[in-house]
């Protein structure tokens, strides 16, 4: 398991996160699934950042850096004019952010369930798949040898 | 510890479990040391629900990103492609997908046939009883009658088709093309105490339900029955020579960091085409200055990676995902060399199945497919379990300049110079590129999929290491003789995937087992005569 290290985000970090994560993906009544900045998957993001800690950190400067201050203070507009910059900009660091966003909020019950997927880990239930019709070989098998002799 | 060991084998993966467990009936004291741990199932991403997360942190493929105690950093900066692998019992089979082609025929006559590299001293008829019965050890399912090879046997039935695999057929007969359902060492029924497949679908980082045959619940169980000893943690620094110039040993650390002495009648390098030329070139001594068995300077040259590229589409309609191994079907319809086309040689593809939700997610987002904000929800299910994607096995030549050298900087935790890689893709590797994309792309549409993109080559696709000490007869130009043993050094054998002349076109795995069988059978014929 990854290693759990919550102390490594200061609040200011926390909050700019929740900022940046909500602008990622925004809760929809469409779709009947929390925002990325929802609690309970924000807290898996912090309690999981592990060894992207640095790099996040780092994105996460870089948010202030381009908001000239916190970027959590920002009003709404100028928020997502910042985090339009950072996607734009790239980088090590950013495609880091985006991943770890990425990896709590489809992995969150809610999201699981609106997708239709069952929200487990792998083992030990598995999957069904269809064997499927072999006779589509047919064609294949008519064909004859495919492949050279060697002297 | 310090007392002769008969066999010393150094790396427990693909190769070292094999040549353990054919060597094991001779009785000899066998020792096999492997710098990795044993590993636990019960730990596998599959078992967790931060399954996909765990692939980019300690079940990463590449072992700068995982990097645990137990892995050596590698500078590939200086490769387009990255070396991945995986470092414990069983080595690469822990997170090799379990693809399990042979080579043709044709691949060990690639001068004779095709006018470039070299022929192999040995051919596949030689090789024909190992690979069955490597077949056998390892647990192979698929089908036999496929016209595009010689005729095999496998043990269990092949993959479930699925949605995924039923569209790529459909695709592959509207254009007329091969497609056969692939060998793979996936157990599809239970197999001498292996569980069936139940499509965990998470098959690379270690098969939690031990379907996957990896070569720690295969041949090791087999071989420490039989009394072979295997050493985990024990990482080996170079290898001893005597006056005799034969090897007489190896140095290296323990579990806790001590520095210690092994000696051997006999060494087994099957440390893969990465880590074999590293061990022999820091094994340099007054005796040996440019490396152990570096007469030829061939060790570390000549390195083969199969640059892959991975062509992708999205269907219409949901299909498997990942809920099933992803590797399910090949196609050998350009394999074998064609005088029409403006390359020799080929390439075989490999149909994948599906990826998981995070994964899309991921990849797409990093594509600029999936969009930050409002519009984000609608984009990725468009997205989710649509995926489509082949990659061509391309075969690259041996070329001198691609190699692996010691980094003059760069260290693991015990202090071993690392390996560096240079490597570039070659001209005929990038025509044989171009016609892949082009053909994979035709393919994709016959299947009915669009939004095509392409990953040229995949960069963290380093995962097949060979041909850095290769076999030949002739000592000028080759590390070893035709049965694995160094033309230097006659009591040091080599058995991974460095001893490769060419590379063919398939995943190596099946065919670095079947030389590995070969090799401890031409020793255990001539065991009066080893050294002469
Ligand atoms: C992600 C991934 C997917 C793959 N998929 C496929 C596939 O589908 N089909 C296929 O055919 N192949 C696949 N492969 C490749 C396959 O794993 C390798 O071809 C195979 O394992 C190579 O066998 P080997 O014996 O040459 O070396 P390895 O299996 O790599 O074994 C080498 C062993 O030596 C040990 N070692 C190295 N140096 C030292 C030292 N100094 N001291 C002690 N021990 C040492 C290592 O720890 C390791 O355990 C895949 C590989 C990866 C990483």
């Amino acid at each position: 398991m990854s290693q759990t290290m919550p102390e490594m985000l200061s609040d200011e970090e926390r909050r700019a996160l929740a900022c940046v994560a909500g602008l990622m993906i925004p809760a929809s009544a469409e779709y009947g699934v929390p925002g990325a900045d929802d609690d309970a998957i924000l807290a898996d993001m912090v309690a999981s950042l592990g060894r992207d800690g640095p790099a996040v950190r780092a994105a996460l400067a870089r948010l202030d850096a381009l908001a000239g201050g916190r970027f959590a203070g920002l009003a709404a507009p100028e928020r997502a004019a910042v985090a339009a910059r950072l996607r734009a900009e790239g980088g090590p660091a950013v495609a880091t952010l985006n991943r770890v966003v990425l990896q709590c909020y489809y992995r969150d019950d809610r999201v699981l369930a609106s997708l239709g997927i069952e929200p487990r880990a792998p083992f030990p239930k598995g999957h069904a798949l269809e064997q499927g019709d072999w006779s589509l070989l047919e064609p294949v098998r008519r064909r004859g040898k495919l492949w050279r002799d060697a002297p | 510890m310090a007392d002769t060991v008969d066999v010393l084998i150094i790396g427990s993966g693909a190769s070292g479990a094999a040549v353990a467990w054919s060597l094991a009936e001779t009785k000899m004291r066998i020792v096999c040391l492997e710098q990795g741990d044993w590993m636990n199932p019960a730990e596998y991403p599959s078992t967790g629900r931060d399954w996909e997360a765990r692939v980019h942190g300690d079940y990463a493929t590449s072992p700068n990103i995982r990097a645990r105690p137990t892995d050596y950093p590698i500078n590939d900066d200086n490769s387009p492609i990255k070396v991945v692998n995986f470092n414990g019992v069983g080595g690469g089979t822990v997170m090799y997908t379990g693809h399990f082609p042979r080579l043709h025929p044709s691949d060990f006559r690639v001068r004779s046939l095709d006018g470039v590299a070299d022929d192999w001293p040995v051919d596949y008829a030689t090789l024909e009883p190992f690979f069955a019965e490597n077949d056998r050890m390892m647990g192979v399912s698929g089908l036999a009658g496929d016209p595009a090879g010689p005729p095999r046997q496998p043990p269990m039935p092949p993959l479930p088709l699925g949605k995924t695999g039923t569209r790529w057929a459909q695709a592959m007969n509207t254009l007329g093309w091969h497609w056969w359902p692939s060998d793979t060492t996936l157990a599809t029924q239970d197999y001498e105490g292996r569980a069936r497949c139940i499509n965990l679908g998470h098959c690379t980082p270690g098969c939690a339900q031990g379907a996957k045959a990896s070569t720690d619940i295969t041949y090791w169980p087999a071989a420490i029955r039989a009394g072979v000893e295997l050493r985990t943690r024990c990482r080996v620094r170079e290898i001893t020579t005597n006056a005799e110039g034969m090897a007489s040993g190896v140095v290296y650390y323990d579990a806790e960091g001590v520095e210690r002495f092994q000696a051997a009648e006999v060494v087994i390098l099957a440390c893969n085409g990465v880590g074999t030329p590293r061990l022999l070139l820091n094994s340099a001594s007054g005796r040996f200055p440019n490396g152990l068995a570096n007469s030829s300077g061939l060790v570390g040259r000549n390195l083969m990676f199969h640059p892959y590229i991975q062509v992708y589409g999205y269907s219409d309609e949901p299909l498997d995902g990942n809920r099933g191994p992803p590797l399910c079907l090949w196609s050998k319809e350009f394999y074998e060399t064609d005088p029409a086309r403006d390359f020799v040689r080929g390439y075989m593809f490999q149909f994948n199945r599906g990826v998981g939700v995070i994964n899309e997610a991921i990849t797409s987002a990093a594509d600029g497919r999936l969009p930050w904000g409002e519009d984000h929800h609608s984009a990725y299910r468009r997205l989710v379990h649509r995926r489509m994607s082949l990659s061509a096995v391309i075969e690259d030549l041996p070329e001198a300049h691609n190699r692996v050298t010691l980094d003059p900087v760069l260290k693991d935790g015990h202090g071993i110079p690392s390996p560096r890689i240079d490597y570039t893709v070659g001209e005929n590797s990038r025509r044989m590129i171009a016609h892949g994309i082009a053909r994979a792309t035709e393919i994709l549409h016959a299947a009915g999929a669009h939004d095509i993109g392409v990953q040229n080559p995949i960069l963290y696709g380093g995962w097949h290491l060979l041909g850095t000490a290769r076999m030949g007869t002739d000592p000028a130009r080759s590390v070893v003789n035709e049965w694995g043993r160094s033309h230097d050094v006659r009591n040091l054998f080599i058995v991974d995937g460095s001893v490769f002349v060419t590379a063919g076109g398939v995943n190596p795995t099946s065919t670095i087992q079947a030389l590995a069988l070969y090799i401890a059978d031409s020793m255990k014929r001539r065991l009066a005569t080893l050294f002469d």
